[in-house]
């Protein structure tokens, strides 16, 4: 791969940290008057997800990472990994640990595509739709009477996740839910 | 795949409410300096001499000119030029010259900007201090709060609990390299007090009022004269910094005028820079002959004034008080 010096550091670029590999979130640029120039740079380790904040003399460079982001299906669980398919018409599978899977565990449904990250062609991590349609498979009857407005209680969706809904709400129903705040969003 | 018109962002990087903000204040700079008789000059942008200062980068190019084709140097500041207008018997003069150094982008930074820089032969250092601090307040249209006068060493014991002047280096270098989150032991002594000043002290100052740092260290002299600490006999740079909201506004010298010391510490940025792996920069001869003709003493500073405008218009950041930054220039 090829390396990169602080100033062309922007966000979203990849790169090789202490063995990780990492996205810059963002790179300031400081300089006392008459001095030398550094770099604070937030980098986002995307193995762990944690954010890291290191400072680097400018014109240093790190080596790129190998990381891409392809669009796949989600297949099946078989007990151990959760298989993955590429959308460009290969049908190449990529098997996903429960590690690299991370919360998206509980927003998974069958042939919806997901961005899978790649690092060195192994997934590291899997990012959902901002929106997904999901069935709701438990809650609370609905009481009657009520609108729209006021209320809300808890709903087991087809995925696992739990999210509240609004009271009029029932069983069987098809939601519209945001995966990033994890709310509904509404009836599909 | 091809960019479309509709995708190309061609818009300013200011409003032009703010531009029109920005024209008024840099109207009230010229008028500040009309109203004490010093004169507005222009000085070229493009210089045989570069600046050999090694923690800037200078953009150079070739050009065709009278005597064939030659490397010239875009300023980093205006300052050779101005210095050879003092030593022809100009007086008092103030500019607001377009500056370059290359690589330096971000929300305080950007490759070209406006530095507005004066001259005041015959003022002592402290004199000038006192004028600048009336600029900034002029321009910034409110009260930032009293002007404090802060010595470097004493920044470093009351902040950092050491003398930046004392201090092993061993010792100097694990607190930087842990401070910054980086290894500092191959770092240069200086480099690692800069460090330390970046990170720890400047965010740190002028938020009470109008901070300015004097006494820095002779190894950071750049083009001021050298006086001794009263404190202990300790050579230090006749310089200082202006700092508000946490921003550097304005570095002023009282100014070198010995032509054996300037051309010995062009000599040495050179040197340094060999040393460093970084490219020899034309050293000015014309400002050395300048000063062997001789420069009034006095005192210069110069003031980036795009960051006195963010300031004072409220902005985020450099580039929301110029037409284009760079990145969209």
């Amino acid at each position: 791969m090829a390396n990169y010096s602080t100033n062309e550091f922007k966000g979203g670029l990849k790169v090789m940290l202490d063995g990780d590999p990492c996205a810059i979130v963002e790179n300031e640029f400081v300089k006392p008057g008459k001095g030398q120039a550094f770099n604070r740079v937030k980098l986002r380790n995307l193995i762990t997800g944690r954010v890291w904040e290191r400072t680097f003399k400018s014109g240093e460079s790190l080596e790129g990472a190998d990381v891409v982001d392809l669009e796949m299906e989600y297949l099946y669980n078989d007990g151990d990994m959760w298989h993955f398919m590429k959308t460009d018409g290969s049908f190449e599978q990529y098997a996903v640990e429960k590690k690299a899977l991370g919360d998206t565990v509980k927003w998974l449904k069958e042939q919806v595509a997901y961005t899978v990250t790649l690092w060195n062609d192994n997934a590291i991590s899997v990012t959902p739709p901002n929106f997904i349609e999901l069935e709701v498979v438990e809650t609370d009857p609905g009481l009657k009477g009520d609108t729209a407005q006021g209320g809300s209680k808890p709903a087991t969706l087809s995925s696992g996740a739990v999210v509240r809904v609004p009271l009029f709400i029932n069983q069987g129903e098809v939601l519209k839910v945001d995966t990033r705040s994890g709310e509904y969003v509404s009836r599909a | 795949m091809v960019t479309t018109m509709q995708e190309i962002d061609w818009q300013p990087s200011a409003t032009m409410a703010t531009l029109r903000e920005r024209a008024r204040l840099l109207a009230e700079v010229r008028a500040f300096f009309v109203e004490r008789s010093v004169l507005e000059v222009e000085t070229p942008v493009l210089g045989h001499g570069g600046s050999t200062d090694v923690h800037l980068a200078s953009l150079s190019l070739e050009a065709s000119t009278p005597a064939g084709c030659e490397r010239l140097w875009l300023q980093t500041s205006p300052e050779f030029h101005m210095k050879r207008l003092l030593a022809a018997g100009s007086g008092p003069i103030f500019q607001l010259a377009r500056s370059f150094r290359d690589g330096e982008v971000g929300g305080r930074h950007n490759i070209e900007f406006t530095m507005l820089e004066w001259y005041r032969p015959g003022f002592s250092l402290d004199e000038l201090i006192e004028e600048t601090a009336t600029l900034i307040r002029q321009v910034l249209g409110r009260d930032p709060g009293p002007l404090r006068r802060r010595r470097y060493r004493e920044l470093f014991r009351e902040m950092l609990g050491f003398d930046p002047f004392s201090i092993e280096f061993d010792t100097l270098s694990r607190i930087a390299g842990e401070r910054g989150g980086l290894d500092m032991r191959d770092a240069g002594r200086d480099d690692c007090l800069d460090l330390l000043m970046s990170l720890v002290i400047e965010p740190t100052l002028g938020h009470e009022g109008v901070d300015v740092v004097v006494d820095y260290p002779a190894s950071q002299a750049a083009l001021a004269r050298r006086h001794r600490d009263p404190e202990d006999g300790e050579w230090v740079a006749s310089r200082f910094e202006v700092y508000l909201a946490g921003l550097e506004l304005a570095n002023g010298y009282d100014e070198l005028t010995d032509v054996g010391e300037q051309a010995a510490r062009f000599d040495e940025d050179n040197l340094a820079r060999q040393r460093l792996g970084l490219p020899q920069v034309d050293v000015d001869r014309r400002l050395l002959a300048a000063l062997a003709h001789g420069m009034p003493a006095g005192s210069g500073v110069a003031l980036g004034i795009d960051r006195l405008i963010q300031l004072a218009l409220g902005r985020a950041s450099v580039a929301e008080v110029m037409a284009f930054a760079t990145p969209g220039a």
